[in-house]
């Protein structure tokens, strides 16, 4: 039992430097080089009010806006306290009905056709503030329609917002739905 | 796959290769006492904490001994987590004002930190503090890193040395894995990952208005928060308007960047990985699965080094990325096919359900791939909703006993235990003594071994099969048929091999799953460590043998290819049949259509 001291002791003084020290230099460093991103890369408006996060997608449904991913968070999509995916396993009958009803009302806004996988399926965070750019494009007639501006601009629009690759390699093509629908609405208010 | 995909996945291979072989020089120096580029900032500060703690660095320790320190020493931490998360509601840094954790929760959260499984039955942004994820979750990503960490080396050690009692001093290799190789390179990552967006502060959550607000149907609760229901047993529900989210906040970056290079996986929210505020960019993704990979990597290298022969540790690699690559393909295939019985809904594109739209599919396969090959069990995609083949391989990776580069030093000295079992059954073909690294390999080494590769299955086929017999244990599956059996199976895997990840529509926060996954976990994780440490002990014992002609060698192509078969034959032997009726049983089923 000759090791019993030096294992509390360990206990102790590793706490203190992995628990204590290193997440407050951390924490020191990271607020003096990236302050922006330390705090959550929140956007504000012109007025300096906090309008969200461009890392952490919002619920849209209005027809005037372009709609996000289906999230599977609790109390209701886009909720950010309470990350997570469906876990919906892929012959689940309930998921498949879910996923029908959500093909549906899709189509009921005038889309026709296939959709893309994206915009029926929920993403593993629950709050993905990405679509791919072919969701966004089969959303612009919708968009355009109800707010009276023409697809031409908006399908600009989107173009200006679709993310590359970062790098040029890594990852895939994206829009960002807030950054979008924010410029949608000084855009065509 | 497009070109990119391609590219992106080379190139992570490439930039991983590159540094197998500096990174196992550096850290065979530093677990050797040698001087490194760090040895002047660091020597002063080891020296204090063996002051500070009473440690003597000349003593050289038996197996006994340094088994009963690492045991020892993770009990206390054990207990010190177990502390913290009981007292949750009285300690500091606690905004969003959390209470302490249930006992057998936080038993089962202690015991899984405490063994690098993180398997988590909370959600950490409802349920645990800031102290709860720095002085208890953040510290236990290092020191059960650490202890993985040692055991491999003890091992190593345990072939090299000659005729000798002692395989080191636990205390010292602890400190030298935590203050030269853990810290230093999660403070570098934890500011790159900042940088990409991570966040990194104390600040209480925030309160963000919606651009639209959201309505949706809230459940009625009655005076003592139970669901009130009406005639017909449904659920009251009324309309109720969001005009504002909570974002949550914290301490995320110093967590991440441990949780990923301790091959811990813990997430510091619900979402883990997939979280945007945990992994950002592609750019952060693929640093993160670099990190997942890296130190197991270069641990390959270090016992090649460490045993005079550079091959035998490339060898060990060529094994695991063989495997690797293998089930990377399989899954990139499975998913990229999408879900046939989706598609026939009138949808296109791969199988996006549970996936994040900013990492590709090749980001999200390489993942999966790398945090179930590993012990991390960090996710950044849901593996309860990919394709039941796309499924099975991350499931496969955890049953193959995680030597796919495996948890930190755990993959390793696992690995060591299947070269064992191959040697041995490669002697007893060509009838010569079975030997590796000029030792050889006797019935003590073949108890050692067999006890590390086979007490997970063991585990694993027990606790599942209980699991079928307690109707309440089944009626946590979320999924029904096939899929519920392989959320079973994949749980008990998950915590018996001490990975931590999980097909997480199973609720695990019942006192059923929270008691029998923390046994698991115990025994998973001290069961092989003890027999690892006790093999060290006797191979340090034995004199070397130099090589004859007789002798088998290990470093070469047909070894790896041997090595390889024999590590595929033991996993599949044991796990065929549960196998084939969860994930194969559901693969038929969605291509019958039904």
């Amino acid at each position: 039992m000759k090791e019993l001291k030096p294992a509390i002791l360990f206990v102790i003084v590793f706490t203190i430097l992995c628990g204590g020290i290193y997440p407050a230099v951390v924490t020191g460093i990271a607020s003096a080089v990236f302050p922006k991103q330390a705090k959550g890369s929140f956007i504000t408006d012109k007025n300096g009010r906090m309008v969200g996060s461009s890392l952490i997608g919002q619920p849209f449904s209005d027809l005037r806006y372009f709609w996000p991913r289906p999230s599977a968070t609790s109390d209701f999509g886009y909720n950010p306290v309470a990350s997570g995916g469906s876990n919906s396993g892929p012959t689940n009958p309930d998921y498949l009905k879910t996923v029908a009803d959500r093909v549906k009302s899709l189509h009921d806004t005038g889309i026709q056709g296939n959709v893309p996988a994206d915009l029926v399926e929920a993403s593993a965070s629950g709050l993905d503030p990405h679509i791919s750019p072919e969701a966004a494009k089969v959303q612009v007639p919708r968009v355009a329609k109800a707010r009276g501006v023409t697809e031409e601009a908006l399908n600009k629009l989107v173009a200006a917002h679709t993310e590359d690759r970062q790098l040029g390699i890594l990852g895939s093509l994206r829009v960002n739905v807030l950054a979008l629908n924010l410029e949608l609405d000084k855009l065509a208010p | 796959m497009n070109p990119y995909e391609w590219l992106q996945t080379i190139l992570f291979f490439i930039a991983l290769l590159a540094l197998i072989k500096p990174f196992g020089t550096f850290m065979a120096k530093v677990y050797q006492g040698e001087r490194t580029f760090l040895s002047p900032v660091f020597v002063p500060c080891e020296n204090l904490l063996y002051r500070i703690c009473g440690v003597d660095t000349d003593e050289e320790m038996g197996w006994k001994v340094y088994a009963a320190g690492l045991l020892l020493f993770n009990v206390m931490c054990g207990v010190a987590l177990f502390a913290i998360l009981l007292l949750q509601g009285v300690l500091p840094l606690n905004p969003q004002k959390f209470p302490a954790f249930s006992w057998h929760l936080a038993l089962n959260t202690a015991i899984s930190f405490t063994t690098n499984t993180n398997w988590q039955n909370y959600s950490g942004e409802q349920a645990a503090s800031y102290f709860t994820q720095m002085f208890g979750f953040t510290v236990h990503n290092f020191v059960s890193a650490a202890t993985g960490m040692v055991v491999a080396i003890a091992l190593i050690r345990g072939f090299v040395r000659r005729k000798a009692s002692a395989i080191g001093n636990f205390w010292v290799d602890l400190t030298r894995s935590i203050l030269y190789i853990l810290l230093p390179l999660s403070l570098v990552y934890a500011i790159f990952l900042v940088s990409q967006g991570v966040i990194q502060n104390f600040s209480d959550y925030k309160t963000v208005p919606l651009v639209q607000p959201t309505t949706y149907d809230k459940p009625r609760l009655d005076d003592k928060g139970n669901p009130l229901k009406d005639a017909k047993g449904n659920p009251i529900t009324e309309s109720v308007t969001a005009q504002s989210v909570t974002i949550p906040m914290g301490p995320v970056a110093s967590q991440e960047a441990i949780k990923e290079l301790g091959t811990n996986g813990g997430g510091f929210f619900n979402a883990n990985s997939a979280h945007p505020y945990e992994n950002p960019t592609p750019l952060s993704n693929m640093a993160e699965i670099f990190l997942i990979l890296l130190i197991s990597g270069g641990l390959t290298y270090t016992f090649g080094r460490m045993a005079g022969n550079p091959r035998q540790g490339w060898a060990l690699l060529a094994v695991m990325l063989a495997i690797l690559i293998l089930a990377l393909g399989v899954l990139y295939w499975a998913e990229s096919n999408g879900n046939p019985l989706v598609a026939k809904l009138g949808v296109y594109g791969i199988n996006m359900e549970g996936k994040e739209t900013r990492f590709g599919l090749a980001g999200s396969s390489l993942f999966t791939v790398a945090t179930t090959g590993t012990s991390c069990g960090a996710v950044n995609t849901m593996h309860d909703s990919l394709t039941p083949l796309g499924g099975m391989m991350p499931l496969s990776l955890i049953l193959l006993s995680e030597v796919i580069f495996g948890g930190v030093g755990t993959g390793l000295y696992t690995m060591l235990a299947f070269v064992v079992i191959a040697v041995f059954v490669a002697g007893l073909m060509i009838g010569r003594t079975p030997e590796f690294l000029g030792k050889k390999i006797e019935a003590r080494e073949m108890w050692m071994s067999i006890i590390t590769v086979l007490t997970s299955g063991i585990l694993i086929l027990v606790f599942s099969g209980v699991a079928m017999m307690v109707p309440s244990a089944v009626a946590s599956m979320a999924n029904p048929g096939a899929h519920g059996l392989s959320e079973v199976i994949y749980a008990f895997a998950s915590m018996s091999n001490n990975n931590g990840s999980a097909f997480a529509g199973l609720n695990g926060n019942t006192i059923f799953y929270n008691l029998t996954g923390a046994v698991a976990m115990f025994i998973g994780r001290f069961a092989p460590i003890v027999a690892s440490l006790a093999m060290a002990g006797s191979l340090a014992e034995k004199k070397y043998v130099p090589p004859s002609l007789g002798t088998l060698p290990t470093d070469k192509v047909p070894f790896v290819l041997w090595l390889t078969l024999v590590i595929v034959i033991v996993g599949a032997l044991t796990f065929f049949p549960a196998l084939s009726l969860g994930p194969i049983v559901e693969h038929l089923t969605m291509l019958g259509g039904n």
